[in-house]
């Protein structure tokens, strides 16, 4: 056949034009205390956490569950260092200092970066706790370094909570006052430009390497791909973005404590990257996406008393939520997307295969 | 003619079991050399010390004249060593597979281990990932396009080579099975070695796939230069193409030598029919 085929690829990139376009004009008209306006911020956050997640759990086959914790580390860190000088007496008021010339200043830290750095220092940060935490914890396999992964979380928050280091990281008491973004787009901008490199990095050799582990780690080894050092890049990287995922998590939440970087914030990670597709990137950002809409605003009405008689209340979506992560897990064994990437041309075809009637059917048997 | 490969007193015990007792043997550059013997016999995990997953108990292993692997029982072993030549060997060198697949020593699997996600195109473009010339930025950014290129050129030669090419944007679990083997070969060349250690090649294939095969690995050898040390089950690919054979027995060599010493060797023989209850 030698007709001329339909370039797809536009499509796609228009659909992400009209994506952003559509963000811009949410951003106009959308009033800061709207739901969706949350939801939107809070989806895009996610979607770098759980993209990030993709890349080690989904990509590389480390099945890790520190997520959490190097989100804590960046959100941290983006605070710590942002704060502005005159703030941080109030922020800091029950760890104050005295400095040099006998004044009394909130906090160890009074070195205030631009946002922009200190959003890079963020992942920066997480990646370096990441490199010290893979080289003991790197040489588990499978549940071993899920357990261990999630212990350090754990500990980290601990830490973070400890009195001793409340001049740096304010005790178990809020950070507060520093700078964020009261808009969307720059979490989509922001959000988007980490996944796109995440893209381009398994898409590149050591994304083939990092697919060569996952399926096979023996004869990946025996194919000259050093196990340690890939895994540790995939550690740290994907440590890295979760950090600066941390770092948005800090701007959308306005004020920071450790207290929600628990396991369970690793899970709901977790739970976007299966209801996503192991494997797949885009996948992971649908499905943030729909679950911060889901859990956040399409069900908040079954919260009120009284809608369904007797069984409505304060808490009551959280109930139907799990119910439809159930039925959602019961019915996509393996996620929205599978380890396929979106594309138009997939879903024309696979439109064009359900009018056809034929195709799809022996598709699906198999 | 050179000498390639080398195994000296190369012991490998498992707790009490001694897997491979104090082979030795040599490879020549350009030999297609036959290690056989009954199932069990220690063949493969010979193999796996070769290529650096176990790390044997005692002895060494050279490459192109240098030790690559070298140890002598220690901790625990050294109550328990049940093998000769203990105290011979006194380095302790130990290689990963991935640092002896970069020397030039490239590996097929008994059990097929293609990475079944990929397509057969990518199988072969993993395996050159190991000779890249970009690192992470470079690659990531795709700075290093030429490179990419060059290296998806040559992958589809080789393919072309091996004759999969009409197949090479398909998974490579999805090929029949003669076709699997073949991949798995050509994945290792993709690794350009001197070496290539082939682990049962004929395994599961009917009698016109072996003799294909046959001229497969005869055509590899010449057209890249290699010096090949397999392990195989069909006798009649082993007599037909092997320069020299090791047969080894309960970890133990038992005989060594042509095909024709080889065919008419009585241990042989005996290891492999068994030996009659009224000897």
């Amino acid at each position: 056949m030698k007709t001329k085929k339909f370039n797809y690829r536009i499509v796609d990139v228009a659909l992400l034009i009209a994506l952003f376009a559509l963000v811009f004009l949410a951003d106009q008209f959308l009033p800061t205390y709207d739901i969706k306006f949350k939801v939107l911020q809070k989806g895009a956050v996610f979607a770098l956490v759980a993209v990030s997640m993709n890349l080690l759990n989904g990509f590389t086959g480390l099945f890790s569950l520190g997520q959490a914790g190097f989100m804590l580390l960046g959100a941290y860190t983006y605070a710590i260092f942002t704060i502005p000088n005159e703030a941080r007496l109030s922020v800091y008021k029950y760890y104050t200092m005295t400095n040099s010339a006998g004044e009394e200043i909130g906090g160890l830290v009074q070195l205030v970066l631009p946002m922009g750095i200190a959003i890079v220092l963020a992942g920066l940060v997480a990646a370096v706790f990441a490199y010290f935490i893979g080289l003991p914890v790197l040489r588990l396999k499978s549940d071993y370094l899920a357990i261990a992964s999630l212990g350090f979380a754990e500990i980290l928050r601990a830490i973070c909570q400890w009195k001793g280091l409340g001049t740096l990281t304010n005790g178990s008491n809020q950070l507060r006052m520093y700078p964020y973004f009261n808009s969307i787009m720059p979490y989509f901008l922001i959000a988007g430009l980490c996944i796109a490199i995440i893209a381009l990095l398994i898409k590149s050799t050591y994304g083939r390497a990092f697919k060569a582990i996952r399926d096979d780690e023996v004869a990946a080894e025996a194919m000259g791909i050093n196990l340690a050092k890939h895994k540790m890049i995939s550690f740290v990287i994907s440590s890295f973005f979760a950090g600066i995922g941390g770092a948005l998590f800090a701007m959308y939440q306005n004020t920071i404590q450790a207290k929600p970087f628990t396991t369970t914030l690793t899970y709901e990670i977790l739970l976007i990257v299966v209801i996503g597709g192991i494997g797949s990137l885009s996948g992971s950002v649908i499905a943030s996406f729909l679950y911060i809409a889901c859990s956040e605003w399409w069900l908040r009405f079954l919260d009120t008393e009284g809608v369904i008689p007797g069984l409505s209340r304060n808490g009551f979506r959280l109930v139907v939520f799990s119910a439809a992560i159930m039925v959602i897990v019961l019915f996509f064994r393996r996620g929205l997307m599978g380890d396929k990437e979106f594309s138009t041309e997939r879903i024309v075809n696979g439109v064009k295969s359900i009018f056809s009637g034929k195709k799809k059917k022996t598709k699906e048997v198999e | 003619m050179k000498n390639l490969l080398k195994l000296e007193d190369v012991t490998m015990q498992f707790g009490g079991v001694v897997a491979v007792n104090n082979l030795s043997l040599e490879v020549n550059e350009g030999e297609i050399v036959s290690l056989i013997g009954p199932n069990g016999a220690g063949k493969t995990t010979a193999f796996n010390v070769v290529t650096g997953v176990y790390e044997p108990t005692n002895g060494r292993v050279s490459f192109d004249g240098k030790a690559i692997v070298e140890s002598y029982p220690h901790g625990k072993m050294n109550r328990l060593y049940a093998g000769e030549n203990k105290g011979v060997y006194k380095k302790h060198i130990v290689k990963t597979p991935d640092k002896i697949t970069k020397l030039g020593i490239a590996r097929t699997f008994q059990n097929i281990r293609l990475f079944k996600s990929m397509t057969v195109l990518e199988n072969v473009l993993v395996a050159m990932h190991m000779r890249r010339k970009s690192n992470l930025f470079t690659a990531t950014f795709m700075l290093n396009y030429k490179e990419e290129k060059a290296n998806k050129q040559k992958a589809l030669d080789l393919l072309d080579k091996v004759g999969l090419l009409d197949v090479k944007d398909e998974l490579a679990t999805s090929l029949p099975y003669g076709k699997q083997r073949r991949l798995e070969i050509a994945r290792a060349l993709a690794t350009e070695p001197t070496l290539l250690l082939l682990d049962e090649p004929a395994a599961g294939m009917n009698p016109q796939e072996t003799a294909e095969l046959t001229q497969f690995i005869y055509r590899i050898r010449d057209e890249f230069g290699l010096t090949i040390f397999m392990i195989e089950h069909h006798m009649d690919l082993v007599m037909d193409i092997s320069d020299r054979i090791y047969v080894i027995d309960f970890g133990k060599m038992i005989a060594s030598g042509v095909p024709a010493e080889i065919q008419n060797n009585e241990l042989v023989i005996k290891a492999y029919l068994g030996v009659s209850e009224d000897e």
